[in-house]
This record gives C-alpha cells, structure tokens and sequence, in this order.
C-alpha cells in the first residue's frame, strides 16, 4: 500500500516558501547588524568591525534622554494600562450581562478600530490647545495617550483569563467568611497574575513601539527613541542610527527570549 | 418584596462594575473618543487663514476629499491628486495582503507541522522582527534598496548595471517596506489556525480517495479559513493606514492616504480637509473590520 506514506503535513513547496520567508525576515536585519559594527566613518565602505558607534550612541545626550524618556513613559503607561485594564476586565467578567456591558467593550477596543496616523491628528487638535491654555508641556500627554491606546492590549490576556478561570476557589474563600477584598488579593490575584504580567508586557511593548502618536504630541525638545531616530533619519544616514537602531533590536530580543523564558518553564 | 431585594442587588452589581470599569473609560473617552468627536466636527468647518479652523459650517473639507473646483471657472472636476493616492493606498494594501499570504501561509504551515518541540523555536524567529521596532524594521529594508545599499552594490560588483537603479521614493519601494514590516501578522493567526488543525481528518479524507488538492480545499481550508482571513484584515488595516514606513520608503513624493492627512495639518492647510480625509480612511478600516466579524460569526454559526 503505496498510499499509506501519505502525509499532508509534507506540502510541495511549503518548507521552500517558508525558509524563503526566514531569509526575507533575517536578511535585512543581519545588514543592519553587521553596518553598526563598521569601524568606518563613511557607511558605504566597510573598514572592519569595531563598537565605536555604540560607544558613541552611548555617550550622545540626545540619544540617553531619548532613552530614558521611552523607558519612563512605556513603563508608566503600561502600569496605567494594566491597572486600569484588570478592574476593568474584572467588571466585564463573570456576570450573566448587565446593563451597558456591550458599551463598555466597545470603549475598551475602540483605540484598535482607528488608524494610528487618525488618533495622532486627532490628538494633536486637542492637545495643542490645552498646552496652550495650561502651559504645561511635560511627559503627561504622552503617558496618558499612550495608556489609552495600551489598554486593549492589556485588556485582552486578563480578559481571557478571567473567562477560563474556575469560581470555585473563590466561592469557597467566601464559604470560609473571607472578605471579598481578602479573596480578591489571596485567591483571585495570584490566579490571575501571569495574565497580568503579560498584559503588561504586552502594553510596554505596544508603547515603546509606538512611532506616530509620540511624533505628534511630543512638545519641542522631548523625544522617545523612534522619535529620536525618526529625527535623525531626516538628516544623513550615519553608522550611529544603525548602532541605535541595532540597540532596539537587542531590546526586542531581550523581551521575547525573557517571555519566552518565563512562559517554557511552566509547561 | 424578594423582587425589590433581587432588583436592588442586581443594580448594586451593575453600578459596582461601572465603577470598576470607569477608569479605563475614562482614558479611553478623554484620549481616543473625545478627539474623534472633534475631528467631526472640524471636518465640517472652514479652513483657517493660517492653519487650524473658522467656527462657520461648510461641507467643502469633505467635497474636496474627492473633487476639487477650478479657481477661474467654478467647475467641479474629480480631484487627481487625492484619486491617485487613495488608489494607491488601497492597490497597495491590496498587494501587501496578496504578498503576506504567498509567504506567511506557507510559513504558517511549516511551523504548524514541525514535531512540537521545534515550533516555539520557530515561532520565536517570527515574534522577534513581530516585536521589532517598525522604525528599525523599516531602516533595515532601506538599507537592501538604497541607492547605495546592498542589492544596488551587489549588481554593481556582479557587473550587472553601471549605474545605481533607483528603488525608493517609487510605489515598488513602500510595497517592499509594507510586505516586509507586515509579514509576521500574517504568519501568527494562520499558524494559530492550522496548529488547532486536526491532521487526522485530513488522513481520513485520503483514506476515502480523495486527492491532495481535493483534500486540501475540501477539508483543511475551511478549517483553517478564519485565521487567513484574520491575518489577512491584521496586515491590510495597518497598510491602510501605515504612517512611517510609506514615509521612509516613499519619501514624500509617493504618498499613502496617512502622508496626504498628515500634510493637511501644517501651517496655513486645510485642516477639515485633512480631518474629512482621516475619517473616511477611519471609515474604509470599519467597513473591512465590520465585513470580518460579520464573516466570522456566520462562520461560527455554520459550523
């Protein structure tokens, strides 16, 4: 029976495309890496491999404030986020509907139904004119912004995972006279906390990412790193925008591997 | 009176969860729905002398998102400007969703049928550029068609051309740059899909006689379907309105719909032209999204 070595899991072409698919992701990414390393001044000229760029990169102030700028406003607007996102996911769960529970999903997934470039202008209309009108032109815009722009991102791992988790252990906290505050931080917290930690993830990911909204409600001499980047693009290419941008890729490896770590270990 | 109590706990239950709710609403309402109000609004004000609004209502922000009228005769003509770029928006998140599919279903198949062990390794190298930066992706595609880049000087030593052939700032160059930033999006849902594809159907549809092809479209595409059609609405809506990456790769001359909004809203533009123009690419993204889940709740009724 000839037919028996059947397998459909071996599709002509398939392990072709998808390699092809691998090369097309990593080529590019590997020539960044190898450019950034260029001892050379001129970038079209390789001159052996040195980390004078990084060193450099590492030594611009405008690149350090960029950084620790993106740094502060991913994780506070994650925190925010995830806060906000979890009692919220706590009030959308678990009930059999209650009046105005469809409103409030849609809220919550409203930042995901518009374009980024949409939200930015739109932000940018208001924004403007309270800058204007209270004078203060600090970090907070952006937090907030990019809290509600975060908040689907974290809605949607605690969400889940409300909505798969068993209410016994909390029925029989309750048995036992425990309070609903009590329950809520030693059963239903601990049971929910991965769903938290990746939300939040998630969110400080979505944030660090964000280009479009910080290019345009960022006030005159703040800048996150795309911004930075984004700023030194406009003028030449030089080996530090690929060390910088080298530096980012590191950090998106750093995130994955980590979670990747983090999630192995409990299977 | 148990009613009273019953309808008594069940507001309580209500108000308690709007409470809990209303944080996030509130961020939401102040910082994504209050701002799209107002570019309503303003869609429907008249230009200001030096950017911004006049407070007078007048419906030309949105005629002129597709016409324009001649300043000497007064005729109304379809506008070209605005045609080729909403065209070339949708061609080109036509063409990237077209591209994504080529390359990710196959990937997606791949790495569904690796012996589990291997997948999470795979799939680790499609979340890496997934989390990437899209600013850093979209260098590093520059960089492959610059003028000086690598396939420019590769030719060059190959003997191929004498001259550098210009890639960016052309339609090819945002195509690339989309296809390639959007690429992953496409492989995760399908994946997902063919992951939770039980292969033994398959083999009993081989076992009664049927072909490959026959078994492949017979029984493993509608399995499968609702992820191609989500990868496919994740990689077009953000083409749709894709930002950075047309502006790296298309350089201000080759515009997409996020380019032409963004340059209403300098000095002395026409800001209820640029905030018409946001909301109906606003509306195109709603119609493929409203089309998706309609999609997917038949889907789910079907079967």
């Amino acid at each position: 029976m000839a037919r028996r070595s059947f397998d459909i899991r071996r599709l002509p072409g398939a392990a072709t495309l998808a390699i092809t698919c691998f090369v097309i992701l990593y080529i590019p990414l590997v020539i960044l890496v190898v450019n950034s390393l260029n001892a050379g001044k001129a970038i079209n000229v390789w001159e052996g491999i040195s980390l004078r760029w990084y060193a450099t990169a590492l030594q611009n102030e405008g690149f350090l404030n960029a950084a620790s700028t993106s740094l502060i406003l991913a994780a506070t607007a994650a925190l925010v986020a995830t806060v906000t996102a979890t009692m919220a996911a706590l009030a959308t769960t678990r009930s059999k509907g209650f009046r105005g529970e469809g409103t409030i999903n849609l809220v919550l997934n409203q930042p995901l139904m518009v374009p980024e470039i949409v939200l930015a202008i739109a932000l940018l209309i208001i924004l403007a004119q309270v800058k204007q009108v209270t004078g203060y032109t600090g970090l907070w815009y952006l937090i907030i912004a990019h809290s509600a722009f975060c908040i689907p991102f974290a809605y949607m791992p605690v969400r889940a995972r409300l909505q798969g988790m068993d209410l016994t252990l909390e029925t029989a906290a309750s048995d036992l006279y425990a309070s609903r505050f009590y329950t809520f931080r030693k059963v239903t917290l601990p049971l929910l906390a991965p769903a938290v930690l990746a939300g939040f993830m998630l969110a400080f990911v979505v944030s660090l990412d964000d280009v479009v909204i910080s290019e345009f409600l960022k006030s005159p001499g703040q800048d996150t790193l795309p911004t930075y980047l984004l700023g030194q693009l406009r003028r030449n290419l030089t080996s530090e925008i690929y060390a910088i941008s080298s530096l980012l890729l590191l950090i998106s490896v750093l995130i994955v591997a980590g979670s990747w770590l983090l999630t192995r270990k409990k299977t | 009176m148990a009613t009273d109590v019953e309808t008594l706990a069940i507001r309580a239950d209500t108000r308690r969860r709007w409470a809990l709710a209303l944080p996030a609403v509130t961020i939401i309402g102040l910082f994504s729905i209050l701002p799209l109000g107002v570019v309503v609004v303003y869609s429907f004000l008249t230009p200001g002398d030096y950017g911004n609004v006049k407070w007078v209502f007048s419906l030309d922000g949105w005629f002129q998102v597709l016409f324009e009228r001649d300043i000497f005769d007064d005729t109304v003509s379809l506008s070209d400007a605005h045609l080729t770029i909403l065209g070339r928006s949708v061609a080109l998140s036509l063409a990237t969703t077209l591209i994504t599919l080529i390359l990710g279903v196959p990937t997606a198949w791949f790495i569904a049928t690796r012996p589990a062990g291997q997948r999470a390794f795979w799939l680790f190298l499609i979340t890496i550029p997934f989390w990437t930066n899209l600013l850093v992706r979209t260098i590093a595609v520059q960089e492959m068609i610059r003028n000086e880049g690598i396939f420019n000087r590769l030719f060059q030593w190959l003997g191929l051309i004498d001259d550098p052939i210009p890639m960016m700032f052309t339609n090819f160059a945002i195509l690339l740059g989309m296809a390639y930033v959007f690429l992953p999006l496409m492989v995760l849902p399908v994946y997902a899909a063919i992951e939770r594809f039980d292969f033994r159907l398959a083999e009993a549809g081989y076992d009664l006689y049927a072909s490959r092809v026959y078994c492949l479209r017979k029984v493993v595409l509608p399995q499968v379907k609702a992820g191609i059609i989500a990868g496919s609405i994740l990689v077009f809506v953000p083409s749709l309105g894709a930002y950075v990456t047309p502006r790296i790769m298309g350089g201000g001359k080759t515009m997409m719909l996020g380019n032409l909004i963004e340059t209403q809203f300098g000095q002395g533009r026409n800001w209820p032209l640029g905030a018409a123009l946001s909301l109906a690419l606003t509306a195109l993204v709603l119609v493929a999204l409203v089309w998706y889940t309609r999609l997917t709740t038949k889907e789910r009724r079907n079967g």
